[in-house]
């Protein structure tokens, strides 16, 4: 039994990931065609994935509610809208259509889901201005170099930046100076930390094909 | 107390009051500060115009509702340009939140600019899976996406019949926000399949794909809303990204002006302790 | 400029729910955690309902059970019980079924991204690292060169830990810290500017859309 509990599962990540790889090499049907019946394998268990995720949201917060643990008032909007929004599109909007322009699910897309998710996001811009009064500290010569960068870049990348420099020579304006920054000494550490990155991911890819690292197989027992 | 112990206890939210304000106003009252084309924007430019006009072109808008104001109008001034050189688009999306945006671009420009749904373009709609999803669609489109957007079946539209792969395409324009985005499709798609390719990319993630640029995996790049307002100037046609530019500056001078400030004010009380 | 306030009650509704969700910077209340909350469920929902109509319907159950004749039918029946297998991570005694769908996820994540990386940003990346570092008659790209080459291997030699950081390898790696400095103050600058959108796309909803005062 502890051959298909443990062992077979990592002989079939394995194999999987070795015609992956020779896939990329070899066009021939022989290689290409299970790799591509695989990748869509991918496909529809990724998909159920974010099914499994949403049951297990529907199962955390319907035990807070249960148990009337904090905030458990705000998990019943919660609840409530999760499936209201399945109710809508599985039954209300016209099945595969359910994204249609016109449909009652897009409503709750436009009116509701954009602007939600878009104003979460958006309160990070106070925050981070509130960060750099209280935390932007330049202590060192590297955090200096930080600082200087930085200042260029958010200055020279916006019309202002073009506008206070404008009547210097050109090699003297701020967007030349941002320009530069980007194309060269930041594009150096960039592919710098891509070549390492690179170089670590194929490393750890190999060490998960060939058995080594097996810490996915582990299962969540809570 | 100081005013430097004042300054550095000041409530937050004060600093909030103050982005809030300075961003509001240019919105209401516009400087107008004009907009000078960057060097990658304008390699963007010229890779969209450059490929044969009624060219198949692959548009990924892989970006949702938290990326769409720098995002949208790189799309939109994207799937104009293509339309104006009369270019086929078939597109997808990666990202789950994204899709509904995407398609009313399409539609809105389609109907606008006089393009048949099917003949001149397509929505393919949203796939799971990320960078597994563009292996996938780069051996074939219809295997990949069977239906569309709406759950028309691919083969029944005529631009599908003719393309399954990328060796009939000419071009991706991929508007990406960050993961699955440009890397991926670099990584997964550009190299394997031998496709030309250029980005546009919210502003945290461009730094990241000068390398890219450079080394001419990308050909052109569009950096945030400054990067969407150039191409804006570039095709000829303002829109939102142009109008938020005197925000952003306003914006951007004051978080110098509290980089430095919060400096100054640290520097003063170290020399104030060292010399007590 | 005047006012033009939106009739349509859905904008009405996105309107509130940005001010609610904008409220949280004066301090938490309940109108924020109650938009938190929706936000929350209305996202899970709509994940759901997606993942089925446009991924599992047309991929996987379509094929199996709408379209009679599909030629090999057998792949689709194995990617629909691969599936299920991943749902049995919800039974303590069963949840070891789930490994296989979950085997299949990672030796196709696996070797998509070793060969990936490995192409893209390893090979590419290296080969465009080799430049021209002297052209007499370009001293200004011969000069950008030389800052492009020497930062990519002082950026490495800085990660490189299996040697002690004296000496040349010390300087080498000191001036790959000014070079990392440099790219993350760069970074911090478009992160500013990223942030600052999204806020300026949220006040032109309000201006435009809702209120009517400006037209973007």
């Amino acid at each position: 039994m502890s051959f298909f509990k443990q062992h077979l599962p990592v002989w079939l990540t394995a194999i999987i990931g070795v015609l992956t790889i020779l896939s990329f090499f070899m066009p021939h049907p022989l290689i290409a065609d299970p790799a591509e019946t695989l990748q869509n394998w991918a496909i529809v268990i990724v998909a159920s994935g974010y099914v499994l995720g949403a049951a297990n949201v529907l199962k955390v917060n319907g035990e807070d509610v249960a148990r009337r643990r904090t905030n458990w008032p705000y998990k019943i909007v919660l609840l409530a809208s999760m499936i209201g929004m399945m109710i809508i599109g599985f039954f209300m909007s016209g099945g595969t259509h359910f994204l249609d322009a016109g449909t009652k699910f897009t409503w709750a897309y436009n009116n509701l889901y954009v602007p939600m998710q878009a104003t979460m996001f958006a309160l990070l811009a106070f925050f981070i201005a509130s960060a750099a009064f209280r935390a932007f500290r330049i202590r060192t010569i590297d955090a200096g170099l930080l600082a200087i960068a930085a200042l260029i870049v958010m200055i020279g990348r916006v019309p202002i930046g073009q506008w206070l420099t404008k009547d210097l020579p050109e090699p003297w304006q701020l967007p030349v100076w941002a320009s530069w920054l980007l194309e060269w000494p930041q594009n150096a550490a960039k592919r710098g930390i891509a070549i390492g990155a690179g170089l670590g991911v194929m490393a750890t890819g190999l060490r998960i094909i060939l058995g080594i690292e097996r810490n996915y197989m582990r299962e969540d027992k809570s | 107390m100081s005013w430097g112990e004042r300054l550095e206890k000041l409530d937050r939210r004060w600093i909030f009051l103050a982005v809030g304000f300075l961003v509001l106003i240019p919105l209401l009252f516009p400087f107008k500060l004009p907009i000078a084309v960057s060097g990658p924007a304008r390699r963007y430019f010229e890779a969209v115009d450059k490929i044969p006009d009624g060219s198949t072109v692959v548009v990924s808008g892989d970006f949702d509702p938290a990326s769409a104001p720098e995002l949208m109008p790189m799309l939109t001034s994207s799937v104009r340009h293509l339309f104006r050189k009369n270019c086929k688009i078939i597109a997808l999306q990666l990202w789950p939140g994204g899709p509904p945006l995407v398609d009313g671009v399409l539609h809105s420009l389609g109907d606008e600019m006089g393009k048949k749904y099917g003949v001149d373009y397509v929505n393919l709609g949203y796939k799971s899976g990320n960078e597994v999803v563009m292996l996938a669609f780069g051996t074939s489109f219809s295997r990949t996406f069977p239906n569309d957007y709406s759950g028309t079946p691919v083969k029944q539209l005529p631009l599908m019949q003719k393309n399954d792969n990328f060796e009939t395409t000419k071009l991706l324009v991929n508007i990406s926000a960050g993961y699955p985005g440009t890397k991926e499709w670099v990584q997964q798609a550009q190299g394997r399949f031998h496709i030309t390719m250029v980005s546009g990319s919210t502003a945290v993630q461009a730094p990241e794909l000068y390398p890219y640029l450079q080394s001419g995996q990308v050909l052109g790049l569009l950096g945030g809303m400054a990067g969407a307002a150039e191409y804006e100037k570039s095709t000829g046609v303002l829109g939102p990204a142009t109008k938020g530019m005197d925000a952003q500056s306003s914006a951007h001078v004051f978080i110098m002006f509290l980089i430095l400030l919060g400096n100054a004010i640290y520097f003063a009380r170290r020399n104030a302790q060292g010399r007590a | 400029m005047g006012f033009d306030v939106s009739p349509d009650p859905g904008v009405w509704i996105a309107a509130l729910l940005t001010l609610f969700i904008f409220s949280f910077l004066y301090k938490d209340n309940p109108l924020y955690k109650f938009a938190e909350h929706l936000f929350v469920g209305v996202s899970a929902g709509y994940i759901v309902v997606q993942q089925f109509w446009q991924v599992l319907f047309p991929n996987l159950i379509e094929p199996m059970f709408f379209q009679p004749g599909t030629a090999d039918a057998w792949k689709f029946w194995i990617g629909a019980v691969l599936c299920v297998l991943l749902f049995t991570r919800f039974s303590a005694k069963a949840s070891w079924l789930s490994r296989f769908a979950i085997a299949v996820i990672i030796g196709v994540y696996a070797g998509a991204k070793t060969t990936g990386f490995a192409q893209a940003e390893v090979v590419a990346q290296v080969q465009a690292t080799m430049l021209n570092l002297w052209d007499p008659a370009h001293i200004g790209a011969s000069i950008n060169n030389i800052v492009l080459v020497v930062g990519v291997v002082c950026t490495l030699v800085f990660f490189f830990f299996s040697t002690e950081h004296k000496g040349p390898v010390g300087g080498a790696a000191k001036l790959g810290i000014w070079y990392l400095m440099v790219s993350f103050g760069a970074a911090y600058g478009f992160t500013v500017m990223s942030r600052i959108s999204l806020l300026i796309g949220r006040f032109q909803f309000l201006l435009d859309q809702w209120l009517g005062i400006v037209r973007f």
